[in-house]
């Protein structure tokens, strides 16, 4: 294993799995306790057609989903605002919009080839390096994003009221939420790919949220999860050559389960009346 | 000093009146109940003070200026109406909750951590739950949750505290020194309270005002006044019940 790791091209999908585990696992807890865990999935869809116009256009599918996933996300907060849409419409009619929108693209690229294959089921084994620095650098930047606004977030994912009358501008950080979604889903889709990639938002949050007793406490257990899977997860793509993507998904929900026993076992008290 | 100013303030949702024409102050010091049947505009006219709601007519001022001018908003405290509901299993510790309002206010680079915390277990102490600081809030009884509610709407050192139905599902008992703890921090503490409720009974021994609504005010003034009120047999007649008045 320590030899292999002398290779250029694990130690990039090591490097930008770790980076976008982390950053997708931080979002993670705040999307799942504001009941927004379909966004991931809807965004990722989105993503999609970005990646086939990027194919398309002949430009880096990584950088056009980027600006199709971000555009989509803005849309999403307006179309959820001011269209009286309830709950997840506005999400389901964008993910239905960006498949077809995906579908259609490349079938007029004539690209359902081998490349648009490792962005649907992910290929980070195969990570460029110009897309490593990308990943990195935005990973981080969502990062240090959700730092600086974390007491905010939390006030408002926590009570969306008390938060307003406190004066934070919820609509402001309803935004930011999705953006920083939008590209951590977009870099996401390298790891494990767009069909997967909900998963790496979803299940780490969803299995740090069992045994933590605070909001630092789930952001750490999710995040140390996602990184254990991710490491996991290539480590076992390599040994038992297996795709890293679904290594990767099973071993997070492996984690949950886990989690969930321990939660059980730990028999946490019903919540007071 | 009057600390909130209403004048010819009316609301509606969808055109459909829920206030008309409140004109309405809340003086400095004053332990305030607003009072009315369910449906009455309480939490609305509450709300349109805060900013939450902007009135279809009429203006409203907070400490002098239109609630969306207020800048520093740790003058103001809230303690919503479904401050209790929350979901049990957010993993927020109880240090965390109060922390909220001081951290994430809007002044930038205000307060150290250590501040904050101090500020954060002092108000904790205040409100008589220190010792759960460190405990998941899903896990306290209801009257525990609505002291941490409390500590927290009390952590920026308000000078008006707003509080909406705020003993909900709260036991008799954890009531009544709910409303002892408010009555001190009025008294002693000069703190004004704004208390949202449709029951007069249980807070009529700490209020000294009282503002009835039902769409229009139909009373606001002291408590004796209101006992003598055409708006307080009213409420009599439609089963609101009221207790002797102990000052």
């Amino acid at each position: 294993m320590q030899a292999l790791l002398a290779y250029g091209f694990l130690q990039r999908a090591f490097l930008a799995g770790l980076f976008i585990a982390v950053a997708c696992a931080v979002l993670g807890v705040f999307l799942v306790l504001r009941k927004d865990a379909m966004i991931g999935h809807g965004l990722s869809h989105i993503a999609f057609a970005g990646v086939a116009l990027g194919l398309f256009l002949n430009v880096l599918p990584l950088a056009a989903a980027l600006v199709v996933a971000v555009g989509a996300a803005l849309a999403v907060v307006k179309l959820k605002g001011r269209a009286g849409l309830h709950g997840d419409t506005a999400i389901g009619i964008f993910s239905s919009l960006g498949l077809a929108l995906g579908v259609l693209l490349a079938s007029l690229a004539r690209s359902f080839n081998v490349e648009l294959m490792s962005y649907l089921f992910g290929d980070i084994l195969a990570i460029e390096p110009i897309e490593v620095a990308l990943a990195v650098g935005l990973a981080a930047a969502v990062l240090v994003a959700v730092r600086l606004n974390y007491d905010k977030l939390l006030f408002m994912t926590f009570d969306r009221e008390s938060a307003r009358a406190a004066g934070i501008k919820v609509g402001r950080l309803d935004t930011l939420l999705m953006v920083l979604t939008a590209v951590t889903i977009v870099l996401g889709m390298k790891v494990v790919g767009i069909l997967l990639v909900a998963a790496l938002i979803v299940i780490p949050a969803a299995a740090g949220l069992q045994v933590a007793l605070s909001f630092r406490a789930a952001i750490g257990a999710s995040a140390a999860v996602a990184v254990a899977a991710v490491v996991g997860g290539l480590g076992l793509s390599l040994v038992l050559n297996i795709p890293a993507s679904a290594a990767i998904v099973v071993l997070c929900f492996l984690a949950f389960v886990v989690l969930f026993l321990v939660k059980k076992g730990r028999g946490v008290p019903p919540a007071a009346a | 000093m009057s600390l909130v100013v209403l004048r010819r303030v009316s609301f509606a949702y969808d055109g459909t009146p829920v206030l008309v024409d409140i004109d309405f102050t809340i003086e400095e010091g004053d332990f305030l109940a607003i009072i009315g049947p369910n449906g009455s505009g309480k939490t609305t006219l509450v709300k349109l003070v805060l900013g939450l709601l902007r009135p279809t007519s009429g203006q409203v001022e907070i400490f002098g200026r239109p609630p969306s001018a207020l800048t520093d908003r740790r003058k103001v405290g809230y303690v919503p109406q479904k401050a209790t509901h929350i979901d049990p299993l957010f993993p927020a510790s109880v240090e965390e909750v109060v922390g909220m309002t001081l951290l994430s206010g809007s002044r930038p680079g205000g307060r150290t951590g250590r501040e904050a915390r101090a500020r954060v277990h002092h108000a904790l102490g205040e409100v008589g739950m220190a010792d759960f600081a460190k405990g998941p809030v899903g896990r306290l009884s209801g009257g525990q949750q609505q002291r941490v509610f409390i500590a927290r709407a009390l952590v920026t050192s308000p000078r008006i505290l707003f509080l909406d139905e705020p003993t909900t599902g709260v036991d008799a008992e954890t009531q009544d020194s709910f409303y002892e703890m408010l009555h001190r921090l009025n008294r002693s503490e000069g703190l004004t309270i704004v208390l949202v409720t449709h029951d007069i009974g249980i807070v009529n021994k700490h209020v000294n005002r009282v503002a009835c609504l039902n769409q229009r005010l139909v009373y606001h003034g002291d408590h004796e006044g209101f006992c003598r009120s055409e708006a307080f047999r009213e409420m009599i007649a439609h089963g609101n019940h009221l207790i002797a008045h102990e000052h």
